[in-house]
């Protein structure tokens, strides 16, 4: 991450900081959006770091030569990049199959205290098991999609191009999931379980697609980390960045509605990568502290908006399906962005002239 | 054990009580260190035992501290959120966050390094067939189990205990039945921070005061309520002592590093064979 530190003095500077950082925030979008999924249905995922862990690796490992003097992993067999993205999506979805066999029948809380178990885990196994993923030295020199093809020092663009391009195909997919009559039976199953058995609903079956479809995009934000960071080691995928960070993004963005999810990836991503940023301007004694304070105000951050602005910046909208329309009063309140749309709307229909 | 009656009572998975654990360590440690000893409470040692009256003083302090944390924090936050009608997931949510700040401010006044009570090596004394064990162990061990038998006490032999789980198993009735609901929350957090705080004063003890050490001892702590059965306190006694020998007498067979994982296989096997803990009671 903190290779995106560049002072952003010139103009160069400033072009390339912006670059990597949208590429940054447009994998952390997917993640959101992943999650989204998830919480859609009910499925409080806590180990979102697990299952972008998983995918990093996989991809990582298949796409890589084979191991060389101190190298120690498996596989190795320099796979085409598209096919590894293809195996971390499989993988996560693996891996949340193995999890969600024992947790998705029984209470809410069990599978959240799992997946919090599971980044734990993998972790630990990617440290300690020799010949695995080459411990706590990593994986390095993990080659770009497309990086030989390009000349020069445009990569960075083709990275933008090629997260923000997935980010599209994810955002379109999830979004055509959500008005599906499928992504319509997840919200049933979470807005009142017993109503969506009452009507015939294989809930564990509904909610296990769910967490098998956020896990494959998860794993699939996982690759593409991999790929365009070209490094990775345990300690990249931390519950604090790897997770917390991600629904930090939701709670913010707006749970429950895709256009938050991106939209809470960028502002919230954009606090936190840009703190660097103005360390240097900051007085010493906080310039030091800039880290913790960062810290400190993600966890104010998720505590705030679910005190006074639960439904985050952009407000889900409450509908069954587009051909249904609703009755006064079924609405939720505009969020902020919806009040100055309207306000806009007004403010340019009072002046366009009345015909 | 503060754990299991949060989420017994409450039904709030508390994230953040590793966090509060930590918070008594270095509350406790404060007390103990240079800072307290300006204050005249460091110095002397209790006979072969590694500390003497600041951790006594200390652990009154975080017991206090955390206690204080829990409430303003049920005050702030939790009740808002109740009153809002959250559910299990908003609590969880707003634990987590809670957990994070609670960490960062930790890191913040003392930062990332780690400290003992007391500085130097404390060796062990031998008892029966050459076991070694630390004075301070025993010590740990005797505060544990009078912890127990108090929390017992206080649940099954008062009315304060007996309000408690009335309100864990309907809360509108037991609010009906004229159970000021609020004021068993609001001791039921001081009590779960007193353990906490306790618990964190002690891993303090035996370890490192580590500004993580409490979020790393999260998972083994659900591991152990699990295992001992949601909101059961002799339970996660039991689990505890379950999880902590798993962990330790699994290490002849594996890996070390592969330690972190023993709770996390003990929470899968259990929810797989026997979901509601061992203790669980069937409702």
């Amino acid at each position: 991450m903190e290779q995106l530190i560049v002072t952003l003095v010139t103009f160069d500077g400033a072009v390339n900081w912006t670059v990597g950082f949208l590429t940054t925030v447009a994998i952390f979008a997917i993640l959101a959006l992943a999650l989204n999924i998830q919480w859609s249905v009910g499925i409080l995922n806590f180990g979102v770091a697990a299952f972008f862990m998983v995918g990093a690796y996989v991809s990582a490992v298949l796409t890589l030569p084979a191991p060389e003097g101190l190298e120690a992993y498996v596989a190795g067999w320099g796979i085409p990049i598209p096919v590894g993205w293809l195996f971390a999506a499989l993988a996560g979805a693996v891996l949340a199959i193995l999890l969600g066999i024992p947790t998705l029948r029984l209470r809410d809380d069990f599978l959240a205290i799992a997946t919090i178990g599971v980044a734990a885990i993998l972790r630990s196994i990617a440290n300690s098991v020799e010949g695995l993923v080459n411990r706590s030295r990593g994986l390095n020199g993990i080659d770009g999609f497309l990086e030989d093809q390009v000349q020069g020092g445009g990569y960075r663009w083709v990275e933008l191009a090629i997260a923000l391009v997935v980010l599209l195909a994810v955002y379109w997919l999830v979004s055509r999931a959500s008005a599906s009559p499928w992504g319509r039976a997840l919200r049933a199953i979470r807005d009142n379980e017993d109503t969506a058995k009452a009507s015939g609903k294989n809930t564990v079956k509904f909610r296990m697609g769910a967490f098998m479809l956020g896990a494959m995009l998860m794993g699939l934000a996982g690759a593409i980390y991999a790929h365009r960071s070209g490094t990775i080691s345990p300690l990249t995928f931390s519950d604090l960045l790897g997770t917390f960070f991600v629904w930090t993004m939701l709670i913010v963005g707006g749970s429950g509605n895709h256009r938050g999810a991106v939209l809470g990836a960028v502002v919230v991503g954009f606090f936190w990568f840009g703190t660097p940023l103005i360390q240097e301007s900051l007085p010493d004694w906080l310039g030091s502290r800039v880290f913790q304070v960062r810290q400190l105000l993600i966890g104010l951050l998720i505590v705030v908006f679910l005190l006074w602005r639960p439904q985050g910046l952009l407000a889900e909208r409450d509908r069954v399906s587009r051909f249904v329309t609703r009755g006064p009063g079924d609405e939720l309140p505009d969020g902020w962005l919806d009040k100055a749309m309207k306000r806009l709307r007004q403010r340019s229909a009072a002046q366009s002239p009345r015909s | 054990m503060g754990l299991t009656l949060v989420f017994g009572v409450l039904g709030i998975g508390d994230f953040a009580h590793g966090d509060k654990m930590g918070w008594g360590m270095f509350l406790a440690f404060f007390v103990v260190s240079a800072e307290g000893a300006n204050l005249g409470f460091a110095g002397g040692r209790f006979g072969s035992l590694s500390f003497g009256w600041g951790l006594i003083v200390g652990l009154l302090v975080a017991m206090i501290g955390v206690a204080l944390i829990s409430v303003i924090l049920e005050r702030l936050v939790f009740r808002r959120l109740r009153a809002a009608g959250g559910g299990f997931f908003v609590f969880a949510i707003a634990s987590l966050g809670i957990s994070i700040m609670l960490r960062a401010v930790i890191q913040l006044i003392w930062g990332p390094s780690n400290f003992r009570y007391t500085p130097g090596i404390h060796p062990a004394i031998e008892i029966l067939g050459g076991i070694k064990v630390k004075p301070d162990q025993f010590f740990i061990v005797g505060v544990t189990i009078l912890a127990a038998v108090l929390l017992y006490w206080l649940l099954y032999r008062t009315r304060f205990g007996k309000a408690m789980r009335a309100t864990a198993d309907n809360p509108g009735l037991a609010e009906a039945s004229g159970i000021d609901t609020n004021r068993i929350r609001i001791g039921t957090w001081i009590i779960a921070g007193f353990l906490g705080a306790l618990a964190g004063v002690m891993l303090g003890l035996q370890a490192e005061v580590r500004f993580d050490a409490g979020f790393r001892l999260l998972l083994p702590l659900f591991a152990a309520v699990i295992l001992g059965g949601i909101g059961n306190p002799w339970g996660a006694l039991i689990g505890g002592l379950g999880v902590g020998i798993a962990q330790e007498v699994s290490t002849q067979w594996i890996n070390t590093g592969l330690k972190p994982g023993i709770p996390f296989v003990i929470v899968i096997v259990v929810l797989l064979l026997r979901p509601r803990g061992l203790f669980g009671q069937v409702r």
